[in-house]
């Protein structure tokens, strides 16, 4: 077992980065007192086809691609047993998803994981990492998506009621690359996501999109950063979020810096909340800073509000109960997101999922 | 044989400065096969009339009654209206993001119904639904109303009427923003929903236009909240000669 060696410094809730995090849920990721648990829950599922690999690698000899303030992360770092490394070899392209997958382990004893995805240059690849069942877990997933490459990496939280998920996405994109990202959250306690994204090359895209649903006394959190430290890259932030029932609490962050010579940045980031009772509480926060006037375009939208009467009327009008007319608002609410995953059964899956919730909540 | 009985209809909207009383005592009776035209005036209150009778939440009845066949309208939800058999044609149909209009359709057509349309009678009657009013079948596949032409969104509506088969449809300016050609193959499809169900139709318009193409029974001139002068289809053609001159100056 590793003993703590480096002096990491533990949140108190009022640091700007953990302001709406409920520490006292946290089951002790952030502050060392979790007992480390010695599983590895991440697994693949797709067969192993020319160019791809998967294994498992040394901490040691493999040390994390970026740089981290964050509490949890730099426990990741101490504590994870390996790196799990998925690996794309150059000019590859991967035909169906790659899929991975997490399922239910222990909730006493902490999992901290680190996870790198590598795509070489000019490969394509569509990878999908579904989150199951119960369990405790810190993980740090980097990508590195170089020159040319495609990657679309969808991450689904459908959890058990009790999960505790701390993360944190980090993609490095290299020069005229394509970095897209679908994150849902629809399961667990409370689930803390820091999709973030630094450029290290001109003309590199990044796409982050994503939804959730959280409903009585869950918290999903996620924490946005694009770092636009080259000219010339784009960015584009979508999440989509409902709340429904009593202390349900979502926090959505949407930082992006444009430095000094990100000349040609273009960047957009929105976030909408569909409140579908009261008692619910939806944070959003977007936050955009430039350093240089000489872009593209930069702007952001962030909006809260409920069911439009309008669009409940029109179905309604038509026969449609109430019930059954808030369901297709909120499906088509999500729909926007949802029908971006290329896989139709995970489709059905996660509407099947936000129906249920929908009916679970009474709303 | 069906009958709708507006009896001394008073409706009232909120506003900032207070409730705005905007109907003033509505009498009509519209029977199975009949239909009516309501004309006049913008602001007169036509619109209000219609949304009242579907049930939108924005107005307040503070008097009258609306009976289908005897059943008390005002006592039932927006849904319950519409499974009652009463149908609004809406000037300003609605945006549903995310929503198919062929998942639309069909989430109707099983409300009303009582029990899921069988697909493949159900993909037949859709199709020659929209074959109908010219229709491209592309259009099942978009969001309802999303990025419709004036056109489309009416031509839309003409054809929920003719699926959903109603008792009685309320036409809230089905006539305004469309074309000539839209205009008959609109007007095409409310006399078709007419001929097969034996619709009773309350139209109300602006325009003496759409009532070359659908014959009206009975013509209302509606001014200042209520029905002013009654009369057949020759009070149209006074309308179109004289105007509402005489009906807004008093």
């Amino acid at each position: 077992m590793s003993v703590l060696t480096t002096n990491i410094l533990v949140p108190h809730g009022r640091e700007e980065s953990w302001r709406f995090t409920p520490l006292n849920r946290l089951k002790g990721l952030h502050d060392g007192s979790a007992a480390i648990a010695e599983h590895r829950s991440l697994s693949m599922h797709s067969e192993v086809t020319p160019g791809v690999s998967f294994e498992r690698i040394s901490r040691e000899l493999l040390p994390s691609l970026s740089t981290t303030d964050d509490a949890v992360m730099n426990r990741v770092r101490e504590f994870s047993l390996d790196v799990a490394v998925l690996k794309i070899a150059a000019n590859t392209e991967v035909s169906s998803p790659i899929h991975l997958s997490r399922k239910t382990f222990d909730l006493n004893a902490a999992e901290f994981s680190r996870v790198l995805i590598h795509v070489g240059s000019n490969a394509r690849a569509t990878v999908i990492l579904a989150n199951t069942g119960d369990t405790l877990l810190a993980e740090e997933i980097e990508f590195k998506v170089e020159s040319g490459a495609h990657l679309t990496f969808v991450t689904l939280q459908e959890w058990d009621s009790k999960t505790v998920h701390v993360g944190k996405h980090h993609a490095i994109v290299d020069k005229d690359a394509m970095f897209k990202s679908i994150t849902v959250t629809i399961g667990g306690s409370v689930v803390r996501l820091l999709p973030t994204v630094e450029f290290t090359g001109p003309g590199a895209d990044a796409e982050l999109i994503g939804v959730y649903f959280a409903t009585a006394g869950q918290f999903f959190e996620h924490r946005i950063f694009v770092d636009h430290c080259v000219p010339n890259a784009k960015s584009r932030v979508n999440f989509k979020g409902a709340l429904s029932g009593d202390k349900a609490h979502t926090v959505w962050i949407g930082d992006v810096f444009i430095r000094a010579n990100a000349e040609g940045t273009d960047t957009y980031e929105l976030n909408r909340n569909l409140l579908l009772t009261d008692g619910a509480r939806a944070d959003s926060v977007p936050n955009l800073e430039i350093e240089t006037g000489e872009i593209v375009g930069a702007g952001h939208a962030s909006t809260t509000g409920r069911f439009d009467d309008e669009q409940l009327f029109y179905l309604m009008s038509r026969g449609i109960s109430v019930e059954d007319a808030r369901r297709l608002v909120v499906r088509g609410f999500f729909a926007e997101i949802i029908t971006e995953i290329a896989d139709s059964e995970i489709q059905d899956r996660l509407m099947q999922r936000i129906d249920d919730e929908l009916v679970k909540a009474g709303a | 044989m069906s009958t709708l009985e507006i009896r001394n209809l008073q409706v009232s909207v909120n506003t900032e400065t207070g409730a705005v009383e905007i109907l003033k005592g509505v009498d009509l009776t519209i029977k199975s096969g009949e239909t009516h035209a309501i004309m006049g005036p913008n602001g007169s209150g036509k619109s209000t009339l219609a949304y009242s009778i579907a049930g939108h939440p924005k107005y307040t009845i503070t008097g009258g009654s609306v009976t289908l066949d005897g059943a008390d309208v005002l006592d039932m939800s927006v849904d319950e209206r519409a499974k009652a058999g009463l149908f609004l044609a809406m000037q300003y149909p609605v945006e549903v993001p995310g929503v198919s209009v062929s998942n639309f359709l069909r989430t109707a057509a099983t409300a009303l119904r009582g029990e899921a349309p069988k697909l493949r009678t159900w993909v037949t009657e859709v199709k020659d639904a929209m074959d109908a009013l010219s229709i491209d079948p592309s259009f099942a596949q978009r969001n309802v109303n999303e990025g419709f032409s004036g056109g489309e969104k009416k031509r839309h509506e003409i054809m929920q009427l003719e699926l959903l088969k109603p008792k009685i449809a309320i036409l809230d300016e089905t006539d305004s923003g469309l074309d000539v050609d839209a205009l008959r193959i609109v007007s095409e499809g409310v006399n078709r929903a007419k001929d097969a169900n034996n619709l009773g139709v309350l139209l109300i318009t602006h325009y003496t236009r759409i009532l070359r193409y659908i014959k009206p029974d009975f013509v209302h001139v509606f001014a200042n909240g209520k029905v002013v002068e009654a009369g057949g289809p020759e009070l149209a053609d006074k309308l179109e000669a004289q105007g509402y001159a005489e009906y807004v100056g008093s």
